[in-house]
């Protein structure tokens, strides 16, 4: 996915914090990030998510860094590139927008300052790429939290940044304004040619746009990888939950128009969804929670269960709960998450290495 | 505390002793006669035994707080006019006013040497800003434009002149050296019976009509024995005495 | 209903007034500003000095800026040495004693309003590749605006109340120094009753619009600003 010869983006931050009345806080964060796609930076509140992307931003400085955007240095032993004057967009968590101008007053803030003249397609395809064409002359009280959050973003686009910086844009909003947002961060994510740095702390988001994650846990990173890499880990307090599952990437084998059905294949192991109309050869991104794996010893012809795949097991874990365990499996090339109760465990007698069949019993499209 | 407990007691031996109260006399003076009156007071309390509450203020300000119903049961205004105008409005015992002192205008600088004891600087020209009291207001304005005119000098000062709004505040311009030379009353800068600060110019009492201040008795005060008191004090020789060294005149 | 004088003292008034708010809305900005966002322990002190006029008599006030005007106090020596001679008896007199005066009833609404901006606004100019000028000046200024408008109403409507220190420094100079609540006091004093209550009475009315002016602009900006859909 990834072009080996894209200068990449080192960043290396040490900040600690010390407020009244609160924990010392500490940010010892030193990594490199491919510099396209959208990189997830994932983490509970407090892990210093946020803050990490602030420091890239410029609006908080870190005592010491060092901080290379292609190519670009923007924070080193003796400089400090301000954030006017660092190549970025950047959208906040709440609602940002300048209370005093329109929506277009707004996006016209961008344009004045941008790195270059704006044409008018550039100025068109961002604005119906935003869907916000019939809005540009409210204010944003007139607008909902959803809408707002939309103008920010072509905002922080018309800029014409080399890097998009994103803190949760989703986080202020209802499920509801989330569902109708998300699909503009997908279009975003596919249509943009530069990387975009996407702090969240929902792996659901993170498992739809994210093509690489990087996981803080008090300060500190405690991974990065691929996505799929990093989903398909069971060690990561962060990640092991009720919504632990791993995501695979594929593309449409075959499709079975009488029963609504698509196969995906993702390299030899292959699933059959729900058919969403995405022709044969089209990417398609899969997740596959572990409450949704089961595990048997045969084939199991009898049960209603569309997708078997024969297994073999790879590690067992405790899990968060109790009651349950994670299993690592193998699956062809791909990597397969299963959640069991200790009492399977034991009565099946499951043990790292035995070959079995996993039932899914359900596959979430995510694109 | 101790007082809250024994409050009862005191409302009571304030009722019995009702007619103490007479012993007091609440007084309205006009600010220029401050110093003087205090002295005078000081020395009255001490040979009839009588107390005595004195108020401060221009003479303006008493005569509208009399005429609405102010306290005072002797009035010793800073000019003749407005004892007149309460004697017609009635509210005066009849027969009470008389002069307590005549006023005295001085030229001051409180620069030494600045006024060589005569008015050549005010005929040179050669000062910043001449302070005076406002004519329309202050008895003691009036008079400096009374000098001025008969000096023959009012238009060649005024573009330099600056009006206190009383006598005290045209005292002040003078005393901060915001103007160096202004007509202040005598008794503002005279201690003891003498000029003690910068230099001055007693006006001769020929270039001005006589700053007569007039007392009254309110009719407030009409049984007040305290009060008549002290309005037969104001006019003995031990009194007088004492409004002298404040630089008065009197009948 | 007016006489000569009267019109004078107006218009001696509203000049006044404008200067000084003029004069205001330019000095206080900074301060107002640097109040709004400093962390320096000096903020205190300075705070205080700014909002002093508030609980001051005005008399207290007048006499100090008398006698710093003076020929011996600071500001005196100052203009004497730049030749403009003493500031007492002058309409610029006047003009530097209420932009004193009215400093905290300019700077107190501007600061709150600055204040209630907190650090997004500036931080998301910064993002927008906004200089520091341009953010004070693109952002925070029209963000500010109703505090600016208050700051400026009351200001105004300050200066042309103001009497204890023009009485202090003023001297009472047709067209130079008497205004409006100088004339409203000589007329008491001279017992010309009927002159000051057509002059107060225009004073109780100005400052009753100024107040609603204030009152029914906060609501509306309130309403326009401050509510979130």
């Amino acid at each position: 996915m990834m072009s080996e010869s894209a200068p990449k983006i080192h960043a290396q931050f040490h900040l600690t914090r010390q407020s009244k009345g609160l924990e010392p806080f500490e940010l010892k964060v030193s990594t490199e990030l491919p510099s396209q796609g959208v990189t997830a930076i994932f983490g509970h509140s407090g892990s210093g998510k946020t803050t990490f992307l602030r420091c890239v931003a410029g609006l908080e400085r870190a005592q010491s860094g060092y901080l290379e955007v292609q190519g670009q240095i923007w924070q080193g032993p003796k400089q400090f590139l301000p954030t006017h004057q660092r190549p970025l967009g950047y959208v906040f968590q709440e609602s940002s927008l300048f209370d005093h101008l329109t929506a277009m007053g707004n996006l016209k803030f961008a344009i004045k300052r941008a790195a270059a003249p704006t044409t008018t397609e550039a100025f068109e395809r961002i604005v119906s790429l935003m869907g916000i064409e019939s809005i540009l002359m409210r204010y944003p009280n007139q607008l909902s939290g959803g809408e707002r959050q939309r103008v920010a973003i072509a905002r922080a686009l018309l800029i014409q940044p080399r890097i998009l910086l994103m803190d949760e844009p989703l986080a202020s909003l209802d499920s509801a304004r989330k569902q109708e947002i998300l699909p503009y961060l997908a279009k975003l994510r596919s249509s943009l040619d530069i990387p975009i740095l996407y702090v969240s702390h929902s792996v659901d988001e993170i498992a739809q746009l994210a093509d690489h994650v990087v996981v803080l846990e008090s300060g500190h990173m405690v991974a990065q990888g691929a996505l799929s890499e990093v989903f398909a880990r069971t060690d990561l307090k962060a990640l092991s939950g009720f919504d632990t599952g791993a995501v695979w990437q594929g593309e449409v084998a075959e499709r079975d128009a009488p029963w609504h059905l698509s196969k995906v294949a993702c390299g030899q192991a292959s699933l059959w969804v729900r058919d969403a109309g995405d022709p044969v050869g089209s990417a398609m991104r899969l997740r596959i929670l572990a409450r949704d794996v089961s595990l048997s010893r045969s084939v199991n012809d009898e049960s209603s269960i569309v997708n078997r795949l024969p297994v073999s097991i790879l590690e067992i874990t405790p899990d968060q709960d109790e009651a349950m365990v994670l299993i690592r499996l193998q699956c062809a090339e791909q990597i397969l998450l299963a959640r069991l109760t200790k009492r399977s465990l034991d009565t099946m007698q499951l043990a790292v290495g035995q070959s079995l069949w996993a039932q899914i019993k359900s596959v979430a499209i995510v694109r | 505390m101790n007082l809250i407990k024994h409050m009862p007691w005191l409302v009571i031996a304030g009722l019995a002793s009702q007619p103490a109260v007479a012993d007091q006399v609440h007084a309205a003076v006009a600010a220029n006669f401050t110093g003087a009156m205090k002295s005078v007071v000081a020395q009255f309390e001490a040979d009839s035994g009588h107390d005595v509450l004195l108020s401060f203020g221009s003479s303006g300000k008493i005569l509208a707080q009399i005429q609405n119903g102010a306290p005072y049961e002797v009035f010793l205004s800073a000019d003749q006019a407005k004892p007149k105008k309460l004697e017609e409005a009635g509210v005066v015992v009849e027969g009470s006013r008389f002069t307590y002192a005549i006023g005295a205008l001085a030229l001051w600088s409180s620069q030494p040497d600045f006024v060589q004891n005569d008015y050549a600087r005010l005929t040179s020209g050669e000062f910043n800003k001449l302070s005076l009291a406002n004519p329309k207001l202050a008895p003691y304005g009036l008079a400096a434009t009374e000098v001025l005119e008969a000096l023959g000098l009012t238009e060649a000062t005024q573009d330099k002149w600056v009006q206190g709004e009383n006598i005290a505040q045209t005292y002040q311009f003078v005393a901060t050296g915001n103007a160096n030379l202004g007509f202040v009353a005598l008794s503002q800068i005279m201690s003891q019976g003498h000029v003690t600060e910068g230099s001055s110019w007693i006006v001769p009492s020929e270039l001005y009509s006589p700053i007569r201040q007039d007392a009254v008795l309110l009719k407030k005060g009409q049984d007040n024995l305290a009060a008549r008191d002290l309005m037969l004090y104001l006019q003995s020789d031990k009194a007088q005495d004492i409004i002298h060294t404040y630089g008065y005149q009197t009948e | 209903m007016f006489t000569e004088a009267d019109l004078d003292a107006i218009w001696l008034t509203l000049r006044l007034a404008t200067t000084v708010t003029l004069l205001l809305l330019i000095i206080g900005t900074p301060i107002a500003w640097w109040l709004a966002r400093t962390d320096s322990w000096l903020k205190g002190p300075i705070g205080a000095v700014v909002a002093l006029p508030l609980v001051l008599p005005p008399t207290v006030l007048g006499f100090y800026m008398l006698i710093a005007m003076g020929p011996n106090g600071v500001i005196g020596q100052l203009t004497q040495q730049l030749g403009i001679g003493l500031l007492p008896f002058s309409f610029w007199g006047l003009v530097l004693a209420s932009v004193v005066y009215s400093l905290p009833f300019v700077v107190q609404p501007i600061q709150n309003a600055m204040q209630a901006l907190g650090d997004r606004p500036m931080e998301v100019a910064a993002t927008l590749r906004a200089g520091p000028w341009q953010r004070f000046f693109c952002v925070v200024l029209p963000l500010s605006k109703p505090g600016f408008i208050t700051a400026a109403i009351l200001g105004f409507a300050h200066t042309v109340g103001e009497f204890g220190v023009v009485l202090m420094i003023g001297g009472n100079i047709p067209q130079e120094t008497r205004v409006v609540s100088v004339q409203i006091y000589d007329y008491v004093e001279a017992m010309e009753y009927g002159q000051a209550h057509v002059l107060s009475a225009l004073m109780v009315g100005f400052s009753f619009i100024v107040l609603l002016g204030v009152y029914g602009f906060q609501r509306q900006s309130a309403g326009m600003l401050g509510v979130k859909s």
